[in-house]
């Protein structure tokens, strides 16, 4: 069992040999479970989660294919962007970030950003959209929204409120 | 061409039967090995069905499964997995020989077979079915769980025992002698070191020699270069099956994968053959009398090798759950104890009621070892309330 720990911005990564059949990443997080990936020989990937009672066991694995694997990074990461986002205005004072939901049936549902004139209306700017997962960063005025869409958007706190309620309500 | 016709409808007939008996037994959570025995011994000699006219094929075919079955156990881990597991699990592993061959060499000894029994019974307790114990693993979805790296390492450590202890137990069974024995004890290790270096160093040119890209080419050239190491060995009195394991170890990386993969649905069915050829040579009246003594094993080694995973798991500092599962997944025994019986009876050296004695032991264990693997955690539960209800 040769474990090697090579730090991932400040977690410990555990790699594990399973001899015959692959290799095991790992890392414990804060609350004390496991959560890592299997590697198979043959390619495969499967998502661990460790037990809450038992560290030792797995309560949850399940195989995901590649298509699935880059989505469920960009799902976790989406939130890290908007987070350095918040950092890189924090700066700026009055100035914040927001995670938006565009509701399907909004009016935008189907439009496109430049249709809002956001940045006219409440001097909001449109900094990235997050769609099934990935990150559209800094959308052009011709990009067409779509219901479950999140808006990331840069301004004031009363400009954000402006903008909520024109993705909601038109 | 009548011969060839009814030679025809009884492989088929067999092969079908087998099919159907696996299909049941992975459905229920088992492996298909005891069932496959227990077809044997309906077929064989004074079974209900006795089979006739194929038996040159099946023999062959036996022989062929012995062969796949070794290649594929060499091909299971790569040298480098072999070196590391060797480094860092040797005391495990020495627990492990020592607690598990110990009951079956015993009871070779109390009923008076002799030392080259002793050592044959010795082996089949000891080897766990790495086939069975992977699949239940991936079964119960415990890939992930602390313990199964300490339960792969043991096995690790079992397939090198095994590296040192089949050419050892065929020159014995050759008959040479105990000084004799010795010397191929020296043999052995040192071919096994120098196979071992050769893969670690040389791997790629023992690789390049069987592959191909080519998928049809690819299984040809393995198929061919496994039998003729195995023949060649088997005229040099090594034993095939020492030289297709030794071959599996040699072959490494992406060829060793790739290998496994193509090999493993040929090794399923000559194995099957095997199985059920041992079956058949097995007398089912033989099986009465060792039954206790069959019994008497079941329960001292399925002791000892829960024993061996729990100090293994515990020497990890895995908690005591964790422990047991680890005892409870390295019990079942299957295909390398038949093989190790099969060496030894076909070669006369042995009485032929090891053959009784080994089928009705690992028949159990096979079928003992999943389930085990299975009721351990609401079992530990239960002792671990029962315990605690008790105390208060």
């Amino acid at each position: 069992m040769e474990r090697k720990s090579p730090k991932i911005e400040g977690v410990d990564v555990t790699v594990t040999p399973l001899p015959g059949l692959g290799t095991q990443q790992e890392f414990t997080t804060g609350s004390g479970r496991r959560i890592g990936v299997i590697t198979h020989r043959d390619g495969r990937i499967e998502l661990i989660v460790s037990d809450a009672q038992d560290p030792d066991k797995i309560c949850a694995a399940t195989e995901l294919t590649g298509e699935e694997t880059s989505t469920l990074a960009n799902l976790l990461g989406a939130p890290q962007l908007v987070g350095k986002l918040t950092e890189q205005q924090r700066e700026v004072t009055g100035v914040t970030t927001w995670q938006l939901p565009l509701v399907p049936g909004s009016p935008y549902d189907g439009r496109t950003l430049g249709e809002t004139e956001m940045r006219t209306r409440t001097s909001v700017s449109i900094v990235a959209v997050i769609r099934d997962g990935s990150v559209h960063p800094s959308p052009r005025p011709d990009f067409v929204f779509a219901g479950e869409d999140l808006v990331v958007m840069v301004g004031t706190a009363e400009g954000l409120r402006a903008a909520s309620e024109i993705l909601e309500n038109g | 061409m009548q011969h060839t016709a009814t030679a025809l409808i009884e492989l088929g007939a067999v092969f079908f039967g087998l099919g159907v008996l696996g299909r049941l037994a992975w459905r229920i959570g088992l492996s298909p090995i005891p069932l496959y025995l227990l077809g044997g011994l309906a077929f064989g000699q004074g079974g209900l069905v006795p089979l006739t006219g194929i038996e040159p094929f099946t023999e062959l075919a036996s022989e062929i499964g012995v062969v796949l079955l070794l290649l594929l156990l060499g091909l299971e881990y790569s040298a480098s997995e072999l070196v590391t597991g060797l480094r860092r699990s040797w005391t495990a592993g020495l627990i492990d020989a020592v607690l598990n061959a110990a009951p079956g060499a015993l009871v070779a000894l109390l009923l008076g077979w002799g030392p080259t029994a002793a050592l044959v019974l010795a082996g089949v307790t000891y080897i766990s079915s790495s086939g069975i114990i992977a699949k239940v693993l991936a079964d119960l979805g415990r890939l992930g769980n602390r313990e199964t790296p300490v339960v792969l390492s043991v096995l690790v450590f079992e397939d090198l025992a095994m590296a040192v202890y089949l050419p050892i137990l065929t020159a014995l069974l050759a008959g040479v002698g105990i000084m004799g024995g010795l010397g191929t004890v020296g043999i052995s290790v040192l071919v096994i070191s120098l196979v071992l270096v050769l893969a670690l160093r040389y791997g790629r040119y023992v690789s390049a020699v069987v592959d191909s890209p080519d998928p049809e080419v690819f299984l040809l050239r393995l198929l061919g270069a496994a039998l003729l190491v195995a023949g060649v060995a088997a005229r040099l009195q090594v034993s095939a099956a020492v030289g297709a394991f030794l071959l599996g170890i040699a072959i490494s990386g992406s060829t060793a994968t790739n290998a496994s993969r193509i090999l493993s649905p040929l090794r399923d069915l000559f194995a099957a053959v095997f199985f059920v050829v041992f079956g058949l040579n097995t007398d089912p009246s033989a099986i009465p009398p060792v039954l206790p003594f069959a019994l008497l094993l079941v329960v001292m080694t399925t002791t000892t090798k829960f024993l061996t995973g729990w100090v293994a798991a515990a020497r990890q500092g895995i908690r005591r759950m964790g422990r047991a599962r680890a005892g409870a997944a390295l019990i079942a025994r299957g295909e390398f104890s038949i093989v190790i019986a099969g060496l030894a009876v076909g070669s006369g050296a042995v009485p032929g009621q090891l053959a009784a004695l080994s089928t009705t032991y690992v028949l159990l264990m096979a079928v003992i070892g999943p389930v085990a693997a299975r009721v351990v955690e609401p079992v530990a539960h239960r002792v671990v309330n029962t315990v605690a209800g008790s105390r208060s």
